[in-house]
């Protein structure tokens, strides 16, 4: 039985991680069909000559980094404020949005901004795009700090508290520190989910805040193309990179 | 109680974002779209009177009883497919010794990678032009290209691809916390390995393969973009139903209502296990 077992284990990564190996080697192909014509790297120079794809890029860069610090930050208070008394409605909601189909949340959130434009003078842009992330973030870092937070010792905090610490204090300089790898594993999680969103953000994203994601379904809509594969390829490389850094910060 | 009021001033400011947050952000649009969809479509794609219920009424039209009904068969398969990969990968897993990790995060690392990325590596395999029929026209086994791409199948793979993790992580959790005794037990008593898998653990897994199927089932019953890429518009499911009323037919009171019912469809799964969950508990 081990031996079966071993070898479906195999077909199912093989089937796993096969197609994105697949993609990533033909980023390096010559030719712009999928036919295997020798290696070259002009794929790659061909991403950065293009200027509508820098700007996507820098766009999801900017959205990312500034709704995960909003996101963390609002995520860890929450947890904790939770995990001192729990509070039914804010934790329902927050699970309500994790099962939310963003197909919904997209349409939501496009219904909210278009109906604030009646009394607001804005318009969709970096902002709401923004605002959107944040809100489908919080979720995902509350979660992983609760779970930082199950291990930790309510004792230490009364230590703190007993030696004249005040109860801001004792979160500041005793719980937050503790922590730490459980909030940077929570940014790094809330930094992939909203780089990667495509479906949420083409709702509330205006005409001059297109995402990377945004510019790959286009490219990937109008047809096969190894500039697709080169990106790709980085992509999967930044974020391996970004679980590799959270793995060694979580065990250090 | 002179400190506890100390925390709970604490507790209320911490609160605070996520609490604004939450309710401008999820509730109030939430709220907007249950209102939109109790309204009447106007002239251009614009909202109007009078208030009605017709819009539900619509949603038991034949035409999209058969994308909800599609949907369920969809995310159904999808989740069955999923236990049927992900139980015997996550028993793997637990039995791998000290490359267990290592396994383990070879499931979770796909989850990291783009999901955008993931479908368009499936294209790219499947499309007329893509790796599979361009290899098996080079070798003289077809002529013309196969369809591999727009139809169910490509769909339902996709959705497996995208959730399988999902399937594997909770089953992993039952199995590791399963005592290797009782396994050992079924055996001095004489059951084979596979009967004893099937009679002793495979029950015993129940709460993991039920938390698995819900956290496959639940995403791919409102799934957008996996079925409007590898679907290719022939594979209509709720969540493109939704995404079609918002721009191309622009009847966002249609739209809303179809939102609405996915919601309360999600909800009530949620709610059911929730409770079957308790039961269990007790």
């Amino acid at each position: 039985m081990k031996r079966s077992l071993a070898i479906f284990a195999a077909a199912v990564y093989l089937f796993l991680h096969l197609p994105l190996a697949v993609l990533a080697i033909f980023s390096f192909n010559s030719s712009r069909f999928t036919v295997w014509q020798g290696f070259s790297l002009h794929w790659y120079a061909a991403i950065f000559q293009d200027p509508q794809l820098a700007e996507s890029a820098w766009n999801s860069v900017v959205i990312a980094l500034v709704a995960t610090i909003l996101s963390t930050a609002a995520g860890t208070l929450c947890a904790y404020g939770l995990w001192k008394r729990g509070s039914k409605l804010l934790s329902g909601s927050l699970y309500l949005s994790l099962v939310t189909p963003e197909i919904v949340m997209g349409i939501s959130l496009l219904a909210l901004f278009q109906w604030s434009f009646r009394w607001l003078h804005w318009r969709l842009g970096l902002h709401t795009v923004i605002l959107a992330h944040v809100a489908f973030s919080i979720a995902y870092v509350v979660i992983v700090v609760a779970a930082r937070l199950r291990t930790f010792s309510p004792a230490l905090e009364e230590a703190a508290l007993d030696l004249g610490a005040t109860e801001w204090q004792a979160f500041r300089y005793v719980t937050l520190p503790a922590l730490l790898p459980g909030i940077i594993a929570a940014a790094l999680l809330a930094l992939t989910v909203s780089f990667d969103d495509y479906v949420i953000t083409s709702m509330v994203a205006g005409v001059d805040s297109e995402t990377l994601p945004m510019v790959i379904y286009a490219m990937a809509r109008r047809g096969s193309s190894p500039v697709i594969n080169a990106i790709s390829a980085l992509i999967v490389v930044f974020f391996g990179a970004l679980v590799l850094i959270s793995e060694r910060v979580r065990e250090s | 109680m002179k400190p506890a009021s100390g925390w709970d001033r604490l507790r209320a400011w911490f609160l605070l974002p996520a609490r604004i947050w939450m309710a401008a952000l999820f509730a109030a649009p939430f709220a907007i779209v249950i209102v939109y969809s109790l309204l009447t479509r106007g002239a251009y794609g614009g909202l109007g009177q009078p208030w009605t219920l017709e819009n539900y009424q619509r949603l038991f039209d034949p035409l999209y009883l058969e994308i909800v009904l599609r949907s369920f068969l969809m995310a159904a398969a999808t989740t069955a497919v999923c236990l049927v990969l992900g139980f015997p990968l996550a028993l793997f897993i637990t039995r791998a010794g000290p490359r267990k990790n290592l396994y383990l995060q070879l499931v979770i690392l796909p989850f990291w990678t783009s999901f955008l990325v993931r479908l368009y590596a499936w294209l790219f395999l499947l499309r007329d032009t893509g790796l599979i029929n361009t290899a098996l026209q080079h070798l003289g086994l077809i002529h013309d290209p196969l369809p591999l791409l727009y139809n169910n199948g490509a769909v339902l793979l996709g959705l497996v691809y995208g959730y399988l993790p999902f399937m594997v992580l909770p089953i992993y959790a039952t199995l590791e916390r399963l005592d290797p005794a009782l396994e050992e037990a079924a055996a001095d008593l004489g059951a084979k390995p596979w009967p004893a898998l099937l009679h002793v653990v495979l029950p015993l897994t129940a709460p993991g393969l039920r938390a698995g199927s819900i956290l496959v089932f639940i995403p791919a019953l409102g799934a957008y973009l996996t079925p409007d890429l590898l679907g290719g518009g022939r594979t209509v499911m709720i969540g493109n139903l939704v995404q079609n009323q918002f721009t191309t037919a622009r009847d966002w009171p249609f739209g809303a209502a179809i939102s609405v019912g996915l919601m309360a469809l999600v909800g009530l799964i949620v709610l059911l296990m929730l409770r079957s969950e308790s039961e269990t508990l007790v």
